[in-house]
């Protein structure tokens, strides 16, 4: 234990996402022994990332003013929308240049566990933005786990009806890999979702 | 299989030991608390990343460190393989292959197999149903790894499904769908994840049953001639299809058992039928193991259910390392004798015990002394 403010840092250090008290003592040192003015901005940014962030009021993406990036760009498929769980997804998929459609972001996904259902995620905002029979398509792309798998299910339920065609990314073999190293959940999806080549 | 090396590092009592052991019977006596089983549980640790004495890490790690690691030399098939996990309390176990890492520690299941016997094995007869049913997804997990992720997926949709009954069933009483429409979801999930454990447990009582028969009557003729008849029987928690039903007639039935059930499970806020109510059933002669077999019978029945699994994993075309963790000080002189018949042909058996007078001569084979924390060749 370290004397009062010093600790003080290392705990809130502590509290965030992966970072350990071993980590959280080392940042924290860090920052003792670095530049005030380094020190400074930092505090600054920390301080005005919470009054200044926003998020798209379309679909639900962090944005810097009302619409993001993404739904302001005349050039995106109006068609199409591809529904993930976090912001951190949406930068995931913007990386391949692949999809030239729109996101929607959940805000997480359902786990009874952490308390979230349908009503804590952003899922009425997606139904709305169905409503007015523009957009054909839904990818889901949520994460390929329990929980992710879950809420992909729930809004499959919700959306087939709506005759709109929704879709699930695929799981399977990691490109450039090894097919000897896949893991065998991996591997058995892959051959469930194979394809004809032809 | 057998290990021929064992190394541990702030594991339980032990700061460092290093260890040569080789094929065939290898015996640590010892007093109690100087640390035997622990050498026989760290073995047992590299085969199921679990110990058949505690359900949590912290113990493992030996007081004041931060991490444990076991590291072993396998022998299989005159090829060696280097095994080492790395235990930290809290977080996810690295596990190591030949030096080089595995993305999870769940793939070093199935490189080293063990079949333990302890004192804690009675109550695989005296115990509630979960000991048993554990006892079957561990021998799953060793014969199948891939079972492993299939109970976790289980278990974690189980959980899952509790908490929003729990919630649903409150709800239902003052305003209600909002909780309830994700049920649907998560009965798909449980009774898809539920019919392939059960389908897999299912062919494997199938398959074990008559082992446990031979094996008792190989450890418990002598002990009490008469009723001998051990049999093991799988009774679900909800009605089963037709004989060998296939995993989709088993999803089927479960999706009919959960549909007509939930009425039940609101009220009381959690999953009634799926592989986690089922029962292995043990039954001697007529009757029920549990609650009328004597003290004798139960260990001797308990005896039989390792002896199978070992017996199964080896007609696999696997010779899994046995461990007999201090069993012969709780067993007369037949069953010793029985026992240790049975077992002395397996490629490595280790054996604890506190009085070396414990064991069976055929199981002598090579004597550490254990005392303190260090171990010795005697």
């Amino acid at each position: 234990m370290y004397e009062g403010i010093v600790q003080d840092l290392i705990d809130e250090l502590g509290r965030l996402p992966g970072v350990g008290p071993k980590s959280a003592q080392r940042i924290a040192f860090w920052i003792l022994d670095a530049d005030p003015v380094d020190v400074k901005r930092l505090a600054t940014v920390l301080t005005e990332v919470k009054d200044k962030v926003r998020f798209c009021v379309v679909c639900g993406n962090v944005a810097e003013s009302e619409q993001c990036r993404i739904c302001a760009d005349p050039r995106r498929d109006l068609t199409v929308i591809c529904v993930v769980e976090e912001s951190k997804d949406v930068v995931a998929i913007e990386r391949t240049r692949e999809f030239r459609g729109r996101y929607h972001v959940l805000g997480g996904a359902i786990s009874p566990i952490e308390g979230i259902g349908p009503d804590e995620l952003r899922v009425k905002e997606l139904m709305k933005r169905l409503a007015d029979g523009q957009v054909t398509e839904v990818i889901l792309a949520t994460d390929p786990n329990l929980e992710g798998e879950a809420t992909a299910t729930y809004l499959t339920r919700l959306l087939v009806p709506l005759g709109l065609r929704v879709t699930r990314l695929a799981s399977g073999l990691p490109v450039g890999g090894d097919l000897e190293y896949a893991d065998e959940v991996t591997l058995g999806r892959a051959f469930e979702g194979r394809r004809s080549v032809q | 299989m057998h290990v021929t090396h064992l190394s541990l590092a702030d594991f339980r009592s032990y700061g460092t030991v290093e260890l040569e052991l080789g094929p065939g019977a290898t015996c640590f006596v010892g007093a109690n608390g100087q640390g035997k089983t622990n050498l026989v549980e760290a073995v047992d640790y590299l085969a199921t990343l679990g110990s058949h004495r505690v359900a949590s890490d912290q113990p493992l790690v030996r007081a004041g460190a931060e991490r444990a690691v076991v590291r072993a030399r396998v022998e299989r098939d005159e090829r060696q393989a280097l095994l080492e996990v790395e235990i930290v309390p809290g977080r996810a176990n690295r596990a190591r292959v030949n030096g080089s890492a595995l993305p999870r520690a769940r793939d070093v299941l199935g490189w080293l197999r063990s079949v333990v016997f302890s004192p804690e094995d009675l109550s695989l007869v005296k115990g509630d149903p979960s000991d048993r049913r554990r006892f079957l997804d561990a021998l799953l997990v060793l014969r199948h790894p891939r079972f492993a992720g299939v109970k976790a997926d289980y278990d974690r949709i189980l959980r899952q499904r509790n908490t929003l009954l729990k919630t649903a069933g409150r709800s239902r009483r003052s305003d209600t769908e909002g909780a309830l429409a994700t049920l649907d979801v998560w009965d798909e999930h449980l009774t898809r994840t539920g019919a392939e454990l059960l389908s897999a447990r299912l062919a494997l009582v199938t398959s074990i049953a008559p082992y446990v028969e031979s094996a008792y009557r190989d450890v418990a003729t002598a002990a009490s001639p008469g009723r001998t008849t051990a049999t093991i029987e799988y009774r679900a928690s909800l009605e089963l299809p037709d004989e060998a039903p296939d995993r989709e007639s088993l999803r089927l039935a479960l999706v009919e058992a959960v549909r007509a059930r939930r009425s039940d499970e609101l009220d009381r806020g959690v999953s009634l039928v799926g592989p986690h109510r089922d029962e292995l059933v043990l039954t001697l002669g007529d009757l029920p193991a549990k609650g009328y077999a004597s003290h004798g019978e139960s260990w001797s029945f308990a005896l039989a259910l390792r002896l199978a699994s070992y017996d199964l994993l080896h007609d696999d075309g696997d010779d899994p390392v046995l461990v007999l963790d201090d069993v012969f000080a709780e067993l007369d002189r037949d069953r010793r004798d029985h026992l240790a018949a049975r077992v002395a042909g397996a490629e490595q058996v280790l054996v604890t015990a506190a009085v070396a007078e414990d064991v069976p001569e055929g199981l002598s084979g090579v004597r550490f002394r254990v005392h303190e924390g260090t171990v010795e060749r005697a």
